[in-house]
């Protein structure tokens, strides 16, 4: 666990913090235009409460991410919403309809990508498509699909000849079968490499440009800030953060990051207690052999760290800044980077 | 209302899903071609069993050679030592030791039913060369068709591969639809879960009718195993069967989450009637008292009937038994394994 001064909860010096309330996720009823919303809801799994009263809209022609590391409670959460896990408790509408009332007619208006779905490896592209496609009342053209997953020169190949890549957009293409109002997707790129990655991304842009809501859940920091207009954080089965990516950014209330390390010294050899106290810096961290500055005021915080380091007679090495990101908050909040688990 | 179109496309989906595997091929349709073949040429009816006697060298040696040359299933095998004798009585590569003449004399094994028929063929040598007559006991040779053992195996074997596809066909596609998550997927669909269920029926059926076009007429034409009965008594049995057992698998695969688990049910459940449903032997060689657990069995129904429609040329209305049990376990399996049955 890395050692914090100033981020996170309940310290002193995290003044900058304090209009930014983890995990005060409750909202008030529905906006009239959510296609999909869930209130209060929990699941448990025996003694584990694996999704602990999360709540969330999405609206209308908009993408709310869900964004959360491993075992967080993503897929059980979406899963709950897409009628596969009934909720222990709470609350859920898709679409101005409820599971257990109007099961056809939602799975008629949505579509699913679920996390780790393999297809059947001896059957085509097409002919997969052509199986779910048969299960609605209207479909769109297989072509259609076909070349909006870009999977054209693919029609009649086996599932089992395709890329990781293209096996996502297949799965992709099996939800946009029904022309949906809503798409559920679980972690649509994880395990893709970046070129992959963003055909998939284009292909949901494409799908939200024609109107159509999104809930998305990933672990990628970089995928919550292209696709989501809006953005849950949640870990150990609760909303830790909610908003656009930029004010979720922004709540952390830094113009910048500022990290580094020191050649042949120890990371403590600069005390927190003096970086603390350089103009500028709101929050001190250590990770690995880095320390990691949230500043404001940049300029005048390098300038005050080179000085630092001169007194001691020390060699800076690896000095890095970057705009603050969704993952310099998610480990502000939890002291646990999205990745690891 | 769900549209046809749907139990066209899953039970399509199905069949590739057999045409395309080469493993699956083999297994309903060259494996039992090549069991029946090879079974039925180790037990071809090939003419008389000859009984080999040992003979060890010595004064006697001469006579004994001449009565066992009276009987021409007797074949003669000399040893120089009477040890090398036993031991290859002890082995079983001689039924038999001609020990003496004057008084006659051999050294037989009582619990070989060979042992045995040698003894009877010495006796009949020995009567023969006293000046004996033939027992007076009127013989007909009978090698029909029909009564050979081939015939009574190609049936058990049709059964046999009845209850294997229907079972693995079914079970194992199940399991591994479900372990990909394939099933899960089509559960957020609106898709018509009878059509599922009727899509693996169906499926089962078409290829049923493969099957039995193939072993049927290799039985008729390569092993010449004889068809009595109606073709319609043959296929309404064969169906019910092939249903039968794709509601077992069903049933196996109801809750299973991986092709292991589905693998150890499906032997469990096998194993026993392989055994005693009179594939490879009749069950009436069990103890009395299991006969009745015997025939409840459902391959004992489907064997028993299988065989009197094809050798005996009965039709299915003589099969009430057989098909009520056929129908009694069909519709248990179904029942439960949709009560039961896992989707997620
Ligand atoms: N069927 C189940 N039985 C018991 N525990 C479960 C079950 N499904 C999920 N869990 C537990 O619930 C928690 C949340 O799991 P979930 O799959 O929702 O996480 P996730 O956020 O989707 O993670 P990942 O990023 O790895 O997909 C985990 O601790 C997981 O072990
Ligand atoms: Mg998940």
């Amino acid at each position: 666990m890395p050692g914090f001064r100033g981020w996170g909860q309940g310290d002193a010096m995290s003044t900058t913090m304090t209009d930014f309330e983890p995990g005060a996720g409750a909202l008030g009823d529905p906006p009239a235009d959510a296609a999909v919303s869930a209130r209060g809801l929990v699941k448990r799994y025996g003694d584990l409460t694996a999704v602990d009263g999360i709540d969330f809209d999405v609206r209308r022609g908009t993408c709310l991410g869900v964004l959360g590391p491993n075992g967080a409670g993503k897929t059980t959460t979406i899963e709950m919403l897409e009628g596969i896990k009934r909720a222990d408790d709470g609350e859920i509408v898709v679409l101005g309809m409820r599971w257990g009332k109007d099961d056809r007619a939602i799975q008629e208006r949505i579509g699913v990508q679920l996390q780790e779905t393999e297809f059947q490896d001896k059957l085509s592209v097409h002919e997969t498509l052509r199986l779910f496609a048969s299960f609605f009342e209207n479909s769109a053209p297989l072509d259609e699909i076909i070349e909006i997953i870009g999977l054209e020169e693919k029609r009649t190949a086996f599932v089992k000849t395709l890329s990781g890549g293209q096996k996502q957009r297949l799965s992709i293409g099996c939800a946009l079968l029904n022309n949906p109002d809503v798409l559920f997707l679980d972690e649509p790129t994880t395990g893709l490499d970046p070129q992959a990655r963003r055909r998939v991304w284009d292909v949901v842009e494409t799908f939200k440009a024609g109107g159509g809501s999104v809930l998305l859940t990933t672990h990628y920091m970089e995928e919550a800030e292209r696709l989501a207009d809006d953005l849950i954080i949640v870990d150990h089965g609760k909303v830790i953060a909610r908003g656009s990516p930029a004010s979720i950014i922004a709540s952390l209330g830094a113009e910048s990051v500022v990290q580094f390390s020191m050649v042949d010294a120890a990371v403590d050899a600069i005390e927190e207690a003096h970086l603390l106290a350089l103009e500028g810096v709101n929050a001190v961290r250590v990770e690995g052999s880095s320390m990691v500055l949230s500043v404001t005021g940049t300029q005048g915080v390098i300038s005050g760290l080179f000085a630092l380091v001169d007194e001691r007679g020390l060699d800076l090495e690896d000095l890095r800044t970057h705009r603050p990101t969704l993952e310099d908050v998610f480990v502000a909040l939890t002291g646990k980077h999205l990745r690891d688990g | 209302m769900a549209s046809l179109n749907q139990l066209k496309e899953l039970t399509r989906v199905r069949l590739y899903g057999f045409w395309r595997e080469p493993e699956a091929m083999f297994w309903v349709f060259l494996f039992p071609l090549v069991l029946a073949g090879v079974l039925g040429f180790a037990f071809r009816s090939g003419g008389v069993v000859p009984t080999t006697i040992g003979v060890v060298n010595g004064p006697q040696a001469a006579a004994m050679s001449e009565v066992l040359a009276l009987d021409e299933h007797l074949e003669e095998e000399r040893f120089e030592t009477r040890e090398e004798a036993y031991i290859k009585l002890r082995r079983g590569a001689v039924d038999a030791l001609f020990e003496s003449i004057d008084p006659p004399e051999i050294s037989m094994d009582p619990t070989r039913p060979d042992s045995e028929m040698a003894r009877m063929r010495v006796l009949r040598a020995l009567a023969l060369s006293a000046g004996a007559e033939d027992a007076p006991l009127e013989i007909d040779e009978v090698t029909e068709k029909g009564s050979r053992y081939v015939d009574f195996l190609f049936p058990g074997l049709l059964g046999m591969n009845l209850m294997g596809t229907g079972m693995w066909g079914v079970g194992f596609a199940i399991a591994d639809i479900r372990r990909r998550k394939f099933l899960k997927r089509m559960l957020v669909t609106p898709m018509s879960r009878g059509y599922f269920f009727m899509s693996f029926i169906l499926s089962r059926l078409v290829f049923l009718l493969f099957e039995l076009l193939i072993l049927t007429s290799f039985g008729a034409w390569v092993l010449g195993v004889p068809f009595r009965g109606d073709i319609l008594s043959y296929l309404i049995v064969s169906f019910t069967g092939a249903i039968l057992f794709a509601g077992m698998g069903l049933l196996v695969a109801s809750r299973a989450k991986t092709i292991e688990g589905v693998s150890g049910i499906m032997n469990f459940v096998m194993m026993p009637m392989w055994l005693a449903s009179g594939v490879f032997f009749s069950y009436e060689r069990f103890p009395e008292f299991l006969h009745p657990a015997i025939k409840a069995l459902p391959l004992t129904s489907l064997n028993d009937a299988l065989r009197a429609v094809m050798i005996d040329g009965e039709t299915v209305f003589q099969q009430g038994l057989e098909m009520g049990i056929m129908a009694a376990w069909t519709v248990v399996c179904f029942v439960i394994a949709l009560k039961i049955f896992r989707w997620g």
